[in-house]
């Protein structure tokens, strides 16, 4: 696997320059921070390099690396300009991304299956129904597709501990919306182009609100340990009604809603 | 245990410290003051290293009350502020005996005014830090009734005040390049450089949106980017085309083209730009950047010899007897405004 890859630049008819970028790519972020992009879009190949090249950053305890994290297809790392400059730094990404075809790197290890509970009724996923329309299912056929098998978590993010996952079959290819919407809560389960999430905290989101966890994907109440999943646990949903996941948020103080955790 | 009573404070006052970096492969954002040279200077004032956490107030202050004897210090966004009924200097530190009242009205220039404490506030830490994160139930809500305990402190107490660097009126702040900025012509982003903009009210600890005359920016080609690590500072290109500054709440990933990052030490300069003040970018390579960095960082570190005794007048001290006058020099000069 080669290093570093420049940018092709062309000349478009406008005169604009456009980019066709070649991966993986290394891009310094701010004043202190590389990214290695391992691709442009999403896939499972690069979502597993991008861990692995995340957690071989981490094995290297290079001096100097103050945080190092990891988003669908890209590695990040800040460092201290003062212990190493960006030129030393880029040629130590480079070095070390040229010993392995990080595409082929297994998934992380201690990894684990979290069976949650979800409620898709109409009053707990307000946008099911639309959500399925766009999807060509009925309710029915979208709740048995969502259940059906486990999602990877392939990010954690936007908010603390909030997992993205997937992927969906293909059908759920579906969009994000043009118009936000306001506010969905915390435990809310959203979707869009072929991945879930489950909301650490009320936000605002693009993505269509479809059914409704008592699941703390953060919990400040419990500092030694606030982030309930990492990249590369797997969440199977089950669905629930409406009065089981009442009943399961009243008598849960774990954080955990009901879920249900085993070792991969 | 010695502490700060809130009779009444603003919506948005809250502890900020240097914040919790470290956190984001967990998707948890630092956090920490908006203005952290008003940090540096608070404790330069009261004589004890940075790190501390203080009160930040957004544009209003509130009425305090000390709960035993107690050495604050006011930075950042200067606010009109009566001890006990007494006007007092900005950018100074003041002792407030037992029961004695605080009384910081609204922000004069800028947006973040800073309390800090000798001691510093004895708040729960949570990673780390004692900032707090609201959106995400990270630390308490201040309000009406409540008390800020404070950390032991040294009963020993000058009254100094401080020349500041004024970084309430915007100005040009430096940026260097970022992910995405290549993805914007040189033509745009020559555009963006000879731009003035000025801060929209949509702005709070997040993020801050920027307002200017003109056509919306655009990258050459429309994209997709898949969503990836911000940082504060970073400024991004919302799908109106308008600039969006990511403040130390901001969300840890995001997806919309980023033309630039805001150097740390100009961060302050937009947190506290006021509403019509004009804001210009200009990018400098990351060997210029980390130079104009070192250049703050040494600032920082000298920061002491700026300070000055603090001159109190007496004709305006409610109670003599309860005052302790600094060498027995007198000025009408200091009590009223603070030197920007």
């Amino acid at each position: 696997m080669a290093g570093d890859a420049t940018p092709e630049t062309v000349k478009n008819g406008d005169g604009d320059v456009q980019q066709r970028l070649t991966y993986p790519r290394i891009v310094p972020v701010g004043l202190n921070g590389f990214l290695v992009q391992f691709s442009g879009g999403l896939n499972e190949a690069s979502n597993r390099a991008a861990l692995a090249f995340k957690a071989a950053i981490d094995q290297q305890a290079w001096r100097g690396i103050e945080e190092t994290s990891s988003t669908l297809a890209s590695s990040f790392l800040r460092f201290d300009t003062a212990a190493l400059t960006h030129s030393q730094m880029r040629a130590r990404l480079a070095e070390l991304l040229g010993q392995h075809d990080w595409y082929q790197a297994a998934l992380p290890r201690g990894r684990r299956l979290f069976m949650i509970p979800c409620a898709f009724d109409a009053a707990n996923g307000p946008q099911l129904s639309h959500a399925a329309e766009l999807a060509g299912m009925d309710r029915a056929t979208a709740i048995q597709s969502l259940t059906a098998a486990p999602l990877r978590v392939m990010a954690i993010g936007y908010a603390p501990g909030q997992p993205y996952a997937g992927e969906l079959p293909p059908a759920w290819d579906i969009p994000r919306m043009e118009q936000v919407n306001p506010k969905v809560p915390g435990g809310a389960l959203v979707v869009a182009i072929r991945q879930v999430i489950i909301f650490a905290a009320d936000n605002p989101t693009g993505w269509r609100h479809i059914g409704q966890t008592a699941f703390q994907c953060f919990r400040p109440q419990q500092p030694d340990n606030p982030f309930a999943l990492r990249p590369g646990d797997e969440l199977q949903l089950q669905s629930v009604s409406a009065e089981q996941l009442f009943n399961l948020k009243s008598q849960d103080h774990s954080g955990d809603g009901g879920a249900l955790i085993r070792a991969l | 245990m010695a502490g700060l009573k809130i009779l009444s404070c603003g919506a948005h006052a809250s502890i900020q410290d240097f914040g919790r970096p470290g956190y984001l492969a967990q998707g948890l954002s630092k956090s920490g003051a908006a203005d952290c040279l008003a940090l540096e200077e608070g404790a330069v004032l009261l004589g004890q290293v940075s790190g501390d956490g203080a009160l930040e107030m957004a544009g209003f202050g509130g009425v305090f009350q000390a709960q035993g004897d107690i050495k604050i210090a006011l930075t950042g966004a200067p606010m009109n502020a009566e001890l006990d009924g007494t006007p007092v200097a900005w950018n100074a530190a003041h002792h407030l005996p037992d029961g004695a009242i605080l009384r910081l009205g609204g922000v004069r220039a800028g947006t973040y005014a800073y309390l800090s404490v000798g001691g510093g506030f004895d708040t729960e830490v949570f990673l780390k830090a004692r900032a707090a994160h609201r959106a995400i139930g990270i630390g308490e809500a201040l309000a009406a009734g409540g008390t800020l305990p404070i950390g032991p402190h040294e009963k020993s107490f000058i009254g100094q005040k401080l020349d500041v660097e004024d970084r309430f009126q915007g100005g040009s702040i430096h940026i260097v390049a970022s992910v995405q900025t290549d993805l914007f012509s040189p033509a745009e982003r020559a555009r963006f450089e000879n731009t003035i903009f000025t801060r929209d009210i949509r702005a709070n600890r997040m993020g801050i949106k920027l307002d200017f005359e003109g056509a919306p920016f655009q990258i050459s080609n429309q994209l997709k980017i898949l969503s990836e690590i911000i940082v504060p500072g970073d400024i991004q290109m919302t799908g109106d085309g308008r600039p969006f500054v990511l403040m130390p709440e901001c969300q840890s990933t995001g997806g919309y083209p980023r033309i630039g990052t805001v150097l740390p030490s100009d961060l302050p300069k937009i947190a506290q730009a006021g509403l019509d003040a004009a804001i210009t970018f200009k990018f400098l390579s990351l060997e210029q950047a980390l130079e104009y960095e070192n250049r703050y960082t040494e600032r920082v570190s000298q920061l002491s010899d700026r300070l000055h005794p603090l001159l109190q007048d007496p004709h305006k001290i409610g109670n003599l007897l309860s005052f302790q006058l600094i060498g027995g020099v007198v000025s009408a000069s200091d009590a009223g405004d603070a030197k920007q």
